[in-house]
C-alpha cells in the first residue's frame, strides 16, 4: 500500500536526460508476452506502487493502483459480492492489474462481459516527458477528450507507465452451471455461435480435446431452466476447469517454450487447416493453436479468418510477434507514440521492432 | 495550428465538382443554410460549402484537396448533436455522409452488422429484429441519428450500465485520414494487436478521421423487459433506492430517475399514470430470460418498498411498459411545451452525490432565476438537466449558459465530469480547462497531430487551446474571488 508516483516520475525525467531506455515491470509474471525486452533499458518496476485508492460497491466503480496484485483486487470485491467481470488470467500470484491492461488480457467471459479494455474507465499515466497525466475518470460515461485510457490496451506500455487505473466491477453472478459434451471441430463453431445467439445467460463457451463446454451464469431459476433446455451434461467442479482456462494452466497449454499462437478472428469463421492442435475458446473468437510456422505462415490465414494473429507465448521473440500493420496504421501508431513518448524511453522494441 | 485555406470557394467547388456530382456540391446560401447548426442550434455558421460525396474514393478525393489547400472539413451525418459539434467552419467544408445510408450485411449468426456511416441507429435494430437480434446503444435521438456520428461521440442511451457505450459495441470502422488514406481500425475479431486505435476513434468527435464503414456488435433481443416505477418523497431516497438495487447485484437493463418538475411535464404531456406527487421518480427496467425478470423483479419491488417507496407499480404487458417509457422518453418535448426553449446539459457524477447535486441546483436555479428539470440516467450517473429559459429575453440565454457551466464545474467537483454522452464540441469547450490541466489539453493536441498533422479536421472542436484556457481558469479564479468576498460582505 504505497504511492511511490513521484519516485516512478524522477525515474522516468532521469532516463529521460540521460538519454537511457525504460522496460516497465510489474509482477514480472508477463515478461513472456512482446518481443524479447530491450537489453540496453533499464528497468522501471511499478510493483510497489500498489493500493486500492477508492472503492464504493454501490458505484461499481474501483480506483487502484498499477501494481496492485489481481488477487488482492479481486478479494476485496469478493467480500462485497462483486468481481472483475472480464476474468483477468493470473499468471502467478503477483500478476498485476496494470500488465493486464497493458497486455489487454481477459477472460473466458470476455464475449459476453467485456474485456479489461472495456471496464477501464479511467487511467493516470506518466508519459515520455515525464508528467504525470490523468484521463477519463471514475464515472461510466465520459466523453471529454480522447479515450487515452483505453488507448493503452495493447500497446505493452509503450506510450508510457500506467500508475492508476478506474474500472468498472460488477455483481458476482448468483449462480453458474457448465454444460459439457462431445463435439467435433467442423460442428462446434455454429453449436457455439448459435447458442450466443440466444437471449440465455451464456458466459463461456470453449472447445478443446474434442468437448465443448458451455457455461450459464446469472439468475439460479435462469440457470437451471436454461440448462434443463440445452443439452449436455452438468460438469462437476466446474470452477475449476474455467480457472484453468482463465489462468492458461489447462494441459492445453502446457510447455512455456513452444510456439503458443493466439488468432483473434470471426467467430463464425472455418478453423485454418493447418497441421497442429486447437483450443477454441469465446465461442470461436480466440483460438488457441499449437503447431510448427512463422508468423508470415499465420497471417494469411488469421486474415482469411477476418482477423489478427499472434505469438503469445515461446518461439522465436527476436522478430516480429505481432500480426503486421498496414502501412498507414503504422505511421500513426509511430506518430501516437512519439506524442506520448518522444525519446522512445519506454519498452523499446517490445511491440514492434519499429517502435 | 491551423492556418488560412490557400484556395478560394470557387476555386475549391470547381476541384471537387471534378469529380463529385455538381449537384452535391452545394454553394449558395440558401441550400447550405440547413447546415449552418446541429441539434444545438444555439451555435450557428455557414461553411464555406458543402458537399455530398457517394463513395469511399470520393471522400478520399476531398481530403486530398482539403488536406493540401489547407481546408477545414467538419464531418456531419444527421447533424442531431447537442454540443455543435458538428457545427461549420466558416472557412471550411461540411462533408455529409447522408449518402452513405445503406445496411451492407447482416451477419445473423456471428452477430454483427456491417454499415455505411449514414445509417440510422434505430435503423440497425429494426434490420436485425428478424433474427432475433438488435443494437446496444439506444440514444434518445435514435430514430434519426447515425451510425457514423454514435462513433464519433461514442453514444450512449438508456442502456449503457448493462450493455455499454458506443466503444464496447464496435468491432472495426473505416477511416479516411486527414491525407486521404483509407484504413480499417479493429477486425471482426474482438480485439486486435496493437494500442487501441478503435477505442481512441470512438468519441474523438471527427477530430481524427473520417468514418467511412462500421462493423457493429448485434446482441440477442432479450426474452422478457419489465418495468418497475417507484415514486419516492425525496431525491436522496430514490437515490438510495438506486444503491439499493445495484447493491442487491441487480443490473437493471435501464434505470432513470427524475425530479418532480420533470414527472409533472412529462406526465402532462404522456399521460403515463406517474405519481404527481411525488419528488423523485425510478423506471428500472430488467431483460433477461423469463425467469431471471421473473426473480428480479420481485426482488426489485421489495427493495423499493423497504427504501421508502410510497408507490410502486410494474409494467403487466409491452403496452404498460411502452407507456411507461413515453414518459420519460418524452421528457425532453415535455419540457418544451412548458417553456419557449430549453438548454440541455450533461454531466456525469458519482451516483451517491445525486442528493448533494441536485440540492445544489435548486439554489442555483433560484440565484440564475431559471428553472430547471432533471432527468437522469441513474444507473450510470449521468445528469441530464434541462434548464428553461426564453431565447426572446435579452440576456436570458447567456444567463443559462453561465448556469450551466456552473452545473457542469459542479460535477467535477463531485468527481465527475463534463459530458457523459453529448461530446464537449464547441458547447462545452471552455470547460475543458476545468476537468484537465495543460499537460494533459496538451497531449491531446499532440494526438490529435499524430493523425491530422494539419488540423483540417473539425479544428476548434473538442480540445481548447490552451491560451484560451488560461484565460478561462483566470477568469474562474476572478469571479470566484469575487463571489467570495461578497458573500463574506453580506455575512
Amino acid at each position: 500500500m504505497a504511492d511511490i508516483s513521484q519516485q516512478l516520475q524522477e525515474q522516468v525525467l532521469q532516463a529521460r536526460a540521460r538519454g537511457e531506455k525504460l522496460n516497465i515491470v510489474g509482477g514480472n509474471t508477463k515478461a513472456f508476452i512482446g518481443r524479447e525486452a530491450s537489453a540496453e533499458a533499464g528497468t522501471l518496476n511499478v510493483s510497489e506502487h500498489t493500493g486500492i485508492v477508492d472503492y464504493h460497491p454501490v458505484e461499481l466503480v474501483m480506483t487502484v493502483r498499477a501494481g496492485t496484485p489481481l488477487a488482492e483486487i479481486e478479494a476485496v470485491l469478493a467480500e462485497q459480492g462483486q468481481a472483475l467481470h472480464f476474468e483477468p488470467p493470473h499468471f502467478g500470484p503477483e500478476s498485476t492489474i496494470g500488465g493486464t491492461l497493458a497486455c489487454n488480457l481477459s477472460g473466458p467471459a470476455r464475449p459476453w462481459t467485456g474485456s479489461v479494455r472495456d471496464q477501464v474507465l479511467g487511467i493516470r499515466l506518466i508519459n515520455g516527458k515525464g508528467e504525470h497525466l490523468r484521463f477519463g475518470g471514475e464515472v461510466m460515461k465520459n466523453v471529454a477528450g480522447y479515450d487515452v485510457s483505453r488507448l493503452q490496451a495493447g500497446a505493452l506500455g509503450t506510450l508510457g507507465l500506467i500508475t492508476e487505473i478506474s474500472l468498472k466491477v460488477m455483481p458476482s453472478p448468483a449462480a453458474s452451471m457448465t454444460l459439457v459434451q462431445e463435439m467435433g471441430m467442423n460442428e462446434v463453431l455454429h453449436y457455439m455461435n448459435s447458442r450466443s445467439a440466444e437471449p440465455k445467460p451464456i458466459t463461456a463457451a470453449c472447445w478443446v480435446d474434442g468437448k465443448v463446454y458451455l457455461r450459464l451464469s446469472g439468475a439460479k431459476t435462469a440457470v437451471e431452466a436454461t440448462a434443463e433446455k440445452w443439452s449436455g451434461e452438468v460438469l462437476e467442479a466446474d470452477a475449476e476447469f474455467w480457472h484453468s482456462v482463465q489462468d492458461m494452466q489447462h494441459d492445453f497449454f502446457a510447455g512455456s517454450d513452444e510456439a503458443l499462437w493466439r488468432f483473434s478472428v470471426n467467430s463464425t469463421a472455418a478453423n485454418p487447416t493447418i497441421e497442429g492442435d486447437w483450443f477454441i475458446d469465446w465461442a470461436g473468437a480466440q483460438r488457441w493453436f499449437r503447431g510448427a510456422g512463422q508468423l508470415s505462415d499465420m497471417e494469411p490465414l488469421a486474415r482469411a479468418a477476418g482477423g489478427q494473429v499472434s505469438l503469445f507465448r515461446g518461439g522465436d521473440r527476436s522478430g516480429e510477434v505481432m500480426h503486421s500493420q498496414p502501412d498507414a496504421l503504422k505511421t500513426i501508431q509511430q506518430r501516437v507514440k512519439s506524442s506520448f513518448d518522444p525519446d522512445g524511453l519506454f519498452n523499446p522494441g517490445r511491440l514492434y521492432s519499429w517502435m | 495550428m491551423t492556418t488560412k485555406p490557400t484556395i478560394s470557394k470557387a476555386e475549391l467547388a470547381e476541384k471537387l465538382r471534378g469529380f463529385v456530382d455538381a449537384n452535391f456540391v452545394i454553394t449558395d446560401d440558401e441550400t447550405m443554410k440547413p447546415y449552418e447548426c446541429d441539434g444545438m442550434s444555439m451555435y450557428c455558421e455557414m461553411p464555406l460549402l458543402v458537399v455530398l460525396p457517394e463513395t469511399v474514393t470520393q471522400v478520399q478525393r476531398i481530403m486530398r484537396v482539403c488536406h493540401k489547400y489547407g481546408v477545414p472539413v467538419v464531418a456531419r451525418g444527421a447533424g442531431t448533436g447537442l454540443s455543435a459539434g458538428a457545427m461549420p467552419n466558416k472557412e471550411g467544408v461540411v462533408l455529409s455522409l447522408a449518402k452513405f445510408n445503406r445496411i451492407l450485411n447482416i451477419d445473423p449468426l456471428a452477430r454483427t452488422a456491417s454499415l455505411q456511416p449514414g445509417v440510422r441507429n434505430l435503423a440497425i435494430s429494426e434490420e436485425a429484429a428478424q433474427y432475433g437480434l438488435y443494437y446496444g446503444p439506444d440514444p434518445s435521438s435514435q430514430i434519426a441519428c447515425t451510425i457514423g456520428g454514435n462513433v464519433a461521440e461514442n453514444s450512449g442511451g438508456v442502456h449503457c450500465l448493462k450493455y455499454g457505450l458506443t466503444v464496447h459495441n464496435l468491432l472495426s470502422v473505416e477511416i479516411v485520414t486527414a491525407e486521404g488514406d483509407v484504413v480499417t481500425v479493429g477486425s471482426d475479431g474482438l480485439d486486435s494487436c496493437g494500442m487501441d486505435l478503435l477505442a481512441l476513434l470512438t468519441g474523438s468527435e471527427g477530430l481524427l478521421g473520417v468514418v467511412t464503414e462500421v462493423k457493429v456488435k448485434l446482441l440477442p433481443k432479450p426474452e422478457v423487459a419489465q418495468v418497475v416505477m417507484a415514486g419516492f418523497d425525496s431525491v436522496q431516497m430514490a437515490g438510495d433506492a438506486v444503491g439499493g438495487i445495484i447493491s442487491h447485484g441487480i443490473i437493471p437493463g435501464g434505470l432513470e430517475m427524475m425530479d418532480g418538475y420533470a414527472i409533472v411535464a412529462a406526465d402532462d404531456f404522456a399521460g403515463a399514470g406517474y405519481p404527481r406527487d411525488a419528488k423523485a421518480l425510478l423506471l428500472c427496467e430488467v431483460d433477461g430470460t423469463e425467469e431471471e425478470v421473473h426473480e428480479h423483479i420481485a426482488e426489485a419491488e421489495e427493495v423499493f418498498r423497504k427504501l421508502g417507496a410510497t408507490s410502486v407499480r410494474t409494467s403487466q404487458s409491452e403496452e404498460e411498459r411502452a407507456l411507461l417509457w413515453l414518459g420519460r422518453k418524452s421528457a425532453f418535448p415535455a419540457v418544451g411545451r412548458i417553456s419557449p426553449d430549453y438548454y440541455c446539459m450533461d454531466g456525469t457524477i458519482p451516483r451517491r452525490h445525486i442528493a448533494y447535486v441536485l440540492s445544489e441546483m435548486g439554489k442555483m436555479s433560484e440565484e440564475f432565476g431559471l428553472r430547471v428539470a432533471n432527468v437522469f440516467h441513474a444507473g450510470d450517473g449521468n445528469l441530464h438537466p434541462l434548464i428553461l429559459f426564453d431565447a426572446n429575453v435579452p440576456g436570458e440565454f447567456e444567463r443559462t449558459e453561465a448556469f450551466g457551466a456552473a452545473i457542469l464545474k459542479m460535477c467535477v467537483d463531485v468527481g465527475g465530469c463534463i459530458t457523459g454522452e453529448h461530446g464537449v464540441g464547441v458547447e462545452k469547450i471552455r470547460q475543458m480547462a476545468i476537468q484537465f490541466n495543460d499537460e494533459e489539453l496538451q497531449q491531446f493536441h499532440d494526438v490529435k497531430a499524430a493523425f491530422d498533422p494539419t488540423g483540417i479536421l473539425n479544428p476548434g472542436k473538442a480540445v481548447p487551446a490552451l491560451k484560451f484556457c488560461q484565460e478561462y481558469r483566470s477568469l474562474e479564479h476572478k469571479q470566484h474571488k469575487h463571489e467570495h468576498t461578497e458573500a463574506a460582505q453580506h455575512g
